[in-house]
């Protein structure tokens, strides 16, 4: 009676582990088949870049490596398109960065600072401000895009920086991001600071913001890439092409593709790669910040 | 609140002060305005504006171009949110189950998701170029001459790939982070209560995944509805024609270039609406979950 059962069961071990091998391919294979369709793309675009436009123009992408990766280069950023002059990759890439940064820090300052009114002071109005602050979770801006265009054109803030930025800054998830972490904080951490005398100015910057430095970078990587990747209303809000950021300028890259006798294919793929890269490069090396992050704030 | 909060008045007013202004100027003034004006019947030129009650709803109501568009971007979302739905479970639980090179792959598949949509739309350009794009290689392969930009199922069939292509890399974070907090004691009762490794996921990990997936069941329409619009321009090429537009899209055309103030912001209020009806269903979600976990 052993003599079967453990009979039974070398058989059903090797059959598992014949089986499970080929289970194993299985799903390498389809992993290696994912990893590849989001590669491909980044891949033509690394060619191109090299390739001279009139061979791109007449064979499409090849699996040969070129020599224009200087001149592509030269060209995308120190070249510019369009009729001032003025919007060279530099130039463009110069925008996108104030506009990442800019945004993603605003965003976290001003979110850190309501989120500590919220969570840590005796306020009457507390519960409307709170309200207020969150409702704007449920509309996106694209809804309410037409109606902001006026208001930052009564202003006077078209072609400024604070027109790109501020107005991306008006819905809450940073506030929200903070507001749960801070409520997760001990309460004996205030009761001690409160004790030993420590205002809540002090409290704040000596205790509250060393504490969140997890957070606040995880939040700052986010915000930088949803910033850098504004699209719709840096559209509206730069006519002036000095203002240009690089994603925004992708529509301008696509039409000269579409007029000159030979596209310019090395320029726009360079473009477009220089769009993608410092996004791209951020999230892949703060990979670990960046998920708990994105995980922990959008639910 | 904290229990032993501060009790200064001053401070915490200036410390909300900012982000009050800036939501009152940013968002409570427009999403007014957007609502008012969708009673109102704007001059083209600037002189002035009409009372003209549900005027501009009715409109839309009767008109055959925004149904057409309104159907196409129900049709759009579903599909888009489907398969980069599907296809992130698929690669999420191969991640989560491989032992070697999965922080490679987790790498590999998820980088996409810092792409912006415009340059996926760009990307999607390339794949889909009539002459040499090697997407429209292989369907020419298969017989079919991919003409994107002229054909509008073509153009259609291109805007859902390309924002799918964009879409898997959030799913599969999210996804992949869901099975990871399952719970290793729950993995190994389930291995040996079965055997069968398609009836465990089905009937163990399917349902512990659930609340990831109403959550990003909503984030996926969401995204579909609003964020697809750089890739709808790009591929468009700012030139809409006869090509294939969201509703979102349609906000933008008819408002910005069209001068039709009444009737953009009518559109827009039949979207803030549309929106807080999936925001009100995904809290009753986020409610029920704690009874999953």
């Amino acid at each position: 009676m052993t003599d079967i059962s453990a009979h039974a069961h070398a058989i059903a071990q090797t059959r598992k582990r014949s089986w499970f091998k080929l289970e194993t391919v299985v799903d390498h294979a389809i992993l290696i088949f994912g990893s590849l369709l989001m590669l491909l793309p980044l891949l033509i675009m690394l060619q191109t870049v090299t390739t001279p436009d009139l061979e791109t123009m007449k064979f499409g992408p090849t699996l040969t490596i070129g020599t224009e990766l200087d001149d592509n280069f030269r060209k995308a950023m120190f070249e510019a398109s369009g009729f001032s002059g003025q919007n060279t990759g530099m130039n463009m890439l110069k925008n996108s960065l104030i506009l990442g940064i800019g945004f993603a820090v605003g965003k976290i300052v001003i979110g850190m600072m309501a989120a500590y009114a919220i969570v840590y002071f005796r306020l009457r109005f507390a519960t409307l401000a709170f309200w207020l602050i969150f409702t704007t979770l449920l509309l996106p801006l694209e809804v309410r895009i037409l109606p902001s265009y006026e208001i930052v054109q009564q202003l006077g803030m078209m072609n400024t920086y604070q027109g790109l930025i501020i107005p991306l800054i008006a819905s809450a998830t940073a506030t929200f991001f903070f507001r749960q972490f801070f409520r997760s904080v001990p309460e004996e951490l205030i009761e001690a600071a409160r004790i030993d005398g420590a205002g809540p100015i002090k409290f704040f910057i000596d205790i509250l913001v060393p504490l969140s430095q997890t957070m606040i970078a995880a939040m700052f990587i986010i915000m930088f890439v949803y910033g850098w990747n504004q699209y719709l209303w840096p559209t509206m809000i730069t006519t002036d092409e000095n203002m240009y950021t690089l994603v925004r300028g992708i529509k301008q890259i696509v039409q000269t593709l579409e007029g000159n006798n030979i596209p310019e294919y090395g320029r726009a793929n360079m473009l477009a790669l220089i769009a993608i890269l410092p996004p791209v490069l951020v999230v892949i090396f703060f990979q670990s910040w960046f998920v708990k992050g994105l995980t922990e704030s959008d639910k | 609140m904290k229990r032993a909060g501060f009790s200064t008045k001053w401070l915490p007013i200036l410390l909300l002060l900012p982000q009050l202004l800036i939501i009152a100027i940013f968002f409570y003034w427009p999403a007014l305005h957007a609502v008012t004006s969708s009673f109102y019947l704007q001059d083209p030129f600037g002189f002035g504006q009409t009372f003209v009650g549900l005027e501009n709803y009715t409109h839309l109501a009767a008109s055959v171009e925004y149904l057409k568009v309104a159907k196409f971007t129900v049709l759009f979302t579903v599909l888009v949110t489907f398969f980069s739905l599907a296809l992130a479970l698929l690669f999420a639980v191969k991640a989560d189950k491989v032992l070697r090179g999965a922080k490679t792959y987790r790498t590999l598949l998820m980088w996409v998701y810092a792409v912006a949509p415009p340059v996926a739309g760009f990307i999607g350009l390339l794949m889909f170029n009539q002459t040499w794009g090697p997407l429209s290689e292989l369907f020419k392969f298969f017989g079919w001459d991919f003409t994107l930009g002229v054909n509008y199922f073509d153009t259609a069939f291109a805007m859902t790939v390309v924002s799918v292509w964009k879409q898997v890399p959030v799913n599969f974070i999210f996804f992949l982070s869901g099975l990871q907090s399952i719970p290793r004691s729950v993995r190994e009762a389930a291995l040996l209560d079965n055997r069968s490794g398609t009836r465990r996921f089905w009937d163990i990990t399917f349902p512990l995944l659930a609340p990831t997936g109403f959550f990003l069941l909503i984030t996926n329409i969401t995204y579909s509805l609003f964020e697809t619009f750089g890739v709808i321009d790009t591929i468009n090429k700012g030139e809409p024609g006869n090509n294939p537009m969201t509703l979102v899209y349609k906000v933008f055309v008819d408002g910005f270039r069209g001068n039709d103030l009444g009737g953009s912001s009518a559109q827009s209020v039949i979207l803030m609406i549309l929106v807080l009806a999936l925001t009100v269903f995904q809290f009753r979600l986020i409610e029920r979950r704690i009874h999953y976990t």
